[in-house]
């Protein structure tokens, strides 16, 4: 029998879009001084969602002096324990409204309702919770008895975990102490502005967050502002390179957590299935929307023949579709941009000779959409085994010995991520100890909580985000 | 993965051992979560009535109780053949289960209907007889007509390391089964850990199994969803390697429409639509076919008729 799975899709009820969302600075939204406006789509079905305000320079300004005042006057005074307080109370409201957040999240982003309402949401609330704790214990956290917060934050954060990346960047910031100016992504700025909301509903002073949207220029004319005390930047690494140049020189403190090319290394005694589904999540998970995403499948070469059909087999059962549907696996490209240069990428991978597959299946006509993709046959000199595509596209690559494994591995100018898979401890410990990545699953992939820290080696970035060493970042 | 080379053709405790042992291991957590993951698909109207005729389809009604009587198993026959006095178009079960000692008044009551009779055999639950005795009440159970027979393994022996043994005895009741079916109960619940439950349920298809079975009902845990997606594994992977489909049968703790369903979606995803049919999956329940029952009136006329218009049994 075909057992066909009628459509499930979440309700968008939840959710009462305004037509048009202004900057919040202060406490309250303003419209933006140049009264510019960006559409944000749904990617899944291009439609339009709202219009959001651009920010300039003099929005800026006046974001980072409200930040400023609240620091000094309100927030860099009160007591850990009061900080904590509205802390708690803001991942409370976020979990009241988990629902909202996580379809708002599917329909600006583009991804599966189960990862926005499963993965996204929980954690973001986890996030709240767990830094929310650490607000009266700062003394205790072995970084001197008295820390003090740094001042005003400029936060900028990417679209492919954007509620998400607001929590890493704003929860531990305010539990020490210091206040923020954050830039959502221009795709993906409607949850932030559901959180300013937030913030209003659970009285937070003004000024303590403050809500700037727009695209580069925005993001741009904030991290180059001379009234920060610290710039905290998760993107491309090329984007983090310039902010790296504009940041130097200055008092600044900077933390980056930038792209990766994660690889996954599946060793010949691995437990097989649960790799194969480990491989699948590590790639195809956010629609490979992820910096930490095992982009490189390492396979021993003694099992690749009979590994990778059963990866194919369990690729062509993905479910890929409308992002609403409680049964999508796999969603929507976020933007047309990225959906060009995850095709440019692939496409140099048909050039090079690699050999490409995808299940056969029909993609949506409308919105962005690029099918689950294995790319075999790869080698480190193809393009797609060194560049990060940031889309639904495995490199799979072999190797023979364990020291051929960790050298591929780290031979990348990332060092953000890495998956190993065997059922041996000493192998697993071994190879671990080697690898030049900052998260090393074992066993697993993607799996992330917030008392665990987050970032990179080279190229991916410094500093770390996440757990105790995450308070480090705002704390001088 | 040496698991795809061919078994060697004499049979040794040694190679037995070599074989299953060369089956790739078995991740706990990772099991878990895809069992989990798959538990939150959502199966709805269409589909979701589509699942409940399956389920039913599938269910083996059981009765294995110490104080069963001839009138308790006639009362679940009667309830086999017409599961809905009140509605005719639900299809009928994939068969009853009884005790041998009931598996002749089981078959005189489902005479014509269609509706075949499995019996447990083998000293169920504990399987501690001698192997003489386990055949004897193998032939006899077959004897008095039942068409499948759901025997235990030795987990004593298995525990033991002795696998020669659980496989002579699985081959050796295959035989006394003759053109019934064979079910093989693993009784995961003893065997403790995921390696076990897939060495298992290599060996006993191996032994010649038509199903395997994850549970006698008399132990906890019985059928959970990781243990379930083992055992499909462990069919489809054989299946690949052999050409030759074998079923599985959970039973024990599925009690309500959404575990069912669950598991539905588990062999959709895991051995694939081929076992999507009562010859290739069942379901052993008591308590499930009544919920089903609910929940398909609930879908075609929108409201519960309530636990008092289906026939307790």
């Amino acid at each position: 029998m075909i057992f066909e799975y009628a459509p499930a899709p979440e309700s968008r009820s939840v959710v009462g879009l305004r037509q048009t969302y202004d900057l919040f600075i202060d406490g309250e939204f303003v419209p933006a001084q140049g009264g510019e406006y960006v559409t944000s789509l749904n990617p899944a079905d291009e439609e339009e969602l709202a219009q959001v305000a651009v920010a300039g320079a003099a929005d800026v300004d006046r974001a980072v002096a409200a930040a400023r005042r609240a620091q000094e006057t309100v927030w860099g005074r009160m007591s850990g324990a009061e900080r904590g307080k509205y802390l708690f109370r803001i991942a409370r409201i976020i979990q009241e409204r988990s629902r909202e957040l996580a379809v708002l999240e599917t329909l600006d982003n583009g991804k599966p309702i189960k990862e926005t309402r499963d993965v996204d949401v929980p954690l973001v609330a986890a996030h709240f919770f767990y830094y929310a704790g650490w607000a009266d214990k700062l003394a205790h956290a072995g970084f001197g008895p008295n820390p003090r917060p740094l001042g005003v934050a400029a936060q900028v954060i990417p679209w492919n975990f954007p509620l998400l990346m607001l929590a890493w960047k704003i929860a531990p910031a305010l539990a020490t102490g210091n206040t923020v100016v954050l830039k959502p992504a221009e795709t993906t700025p409607l949850t932030a502005l559901v959180f300013a909301q937030i913030c209003q509903e659970a009285e937070l002073p003004p000024g303590v967050v403050n809500i700037l949207t727009g695209a580069g220029e925005t993001g741009r004319a904030l991290v180059e502002h001379p009234g920060t005390d610290k710039v905290a930047f998760t993107g491309s690494t090329e984007v983090g390179r310039q902010i790296a140049r504009s940041v130097a020189g200055t008092d600044k403190r900077l933390t980056l957590e930038l792209g990766g090319k994660g690889a996954n290394i599946v060793y010949d005694d691995a437990a097989i299935d649960q790799a194969v589904e480990g491989v699948v999540t590590g790639i195809f998970f956010n629609q490979g929307h992820v910096c930490c995403a095992g982009s490189r499948l390492l396979i021993q070469e003694s099992i690749a023949e009979e590994f990778l059909p059963r990866l194919k087999a369990r690729v062509a059962k993905l479910r890929l579709g409308d992002p609403l549907d409680k049964n999508t696996d796999i969603g929507a490209i976020n933007s047309a941009a990225q959906l060009e240069r995850i095709r440019e990428l692939t496409d140099t991978a048909d050039e090079e000779g690699v050999e490409r597959w995808s299940p056969a299946r029909d993609l949506p006509e409308s919105g962005y959409w690029f099918a689950p993709t294995v790319l075999t046959g790869v080698s480190q000199a193809h393009r797609v085994a060194r560049e990060e595509i940031f889309g639904p596209v495995l490199s799979v690559l072999t190797f023979r010995t364990p020291e051929e494994a960790v050298t591929k591995a780290n031979n990348t100018p990332y060092g953000l991520s890495a998956g190993v898979w065997t059922e041996k401890g000493s192998r697993m410990l071994w190879t671990a100890e080697r690898l030049r990545a900052g998260v090393i699953w074992s066993n697993t992939f993607n799996k992330f909580d917030p008392t665990s820290p987050f970032g990179g080696y080279k190229e991916s970035g410094y500093g770390r985000e996440g757990g105790r060493h995450g308070l480090e970042a705002y704390l001088g | 993965m040496s698991h795809t080379a061919t078994a060697p053709e004499a049979t040794t405790n040694h190679a037995l051992r070599a074989h299953l042992y060369g089956l790739p291991g078995v991740d706990e957590v990772g099991a878990r979560a895809r069992a989990q993951d798959l538990s939150t698909r959502s199966i709805k109207t269409t589909a979701k009535a589509a699942a409940i005729d399956l389920a039913i389809s599938m269910v083996d009604l059981t009765t294995l109780e110490g104080a069963d009587t001839p009138g308790k198993v006639r009362s679940l026959c009667a309830k086999a053949a017409l599961p809905d006095p009140a509605d005719r178009t639900v299809p009928k079960v994939g068969a009853v289960c009884v005790y041998p000692d009931m598996v002749a008044t089981a078959v005189e009551a489902l005479r014509g209907t269609g509706i075949g009779v499995a019996s447990v055999a083998t000293a169920f639950p504990a399987g501690r007889a001698p192997l003489d005795v386990k055949l004897a009440d193998t032939r006899r159970a077959v004897a008095d007509g039942a068409s499948e027979i759901d025997m235990v393994i030795d987990r004593g022996a298995f525990l033991s390391g002795d696998y020669l043994k659980v496989h002579e005895e699985i081959v050796a009741v295959k035989e006394a089964c003759g053109d019934a079916h064979l079910k093989v109960i693993l009784e995961t619940g003893e065997l403790n850990t995921y390696d076990n439950v897939r060495r298992a349920s290599h060996l006993a298809m191996r032994a010649g199994g038509d199903f395997i079975k994850t549970s006698t009902g008399k132990v906890a845990p019985a059928a959970t969803l990781p243990v379930t997606l083992i055992m499909l594994e462990a069919v489809r992977d054989h299946h690949a390697e052999t050409g030759r489909r074998v079923g599985v049968k959970p039973a024990g703790g599925i009690r309500n429409t959404k575990d069912a369903i669950r598991n539905l979606v588990l062999v959709n995803e895991t051995a694939g639509p081929a076992w999507l049919t009562p010859d290739l999956f069942r379901i052993g329940a008591s308590s499930l076919l009544n919920d089903l029952l609910m929940q398909r009136t609930r879908l075609s006329t929108g409201t519960y008729p309530g636990p008092d218009y289906y026939t307790q049994d």
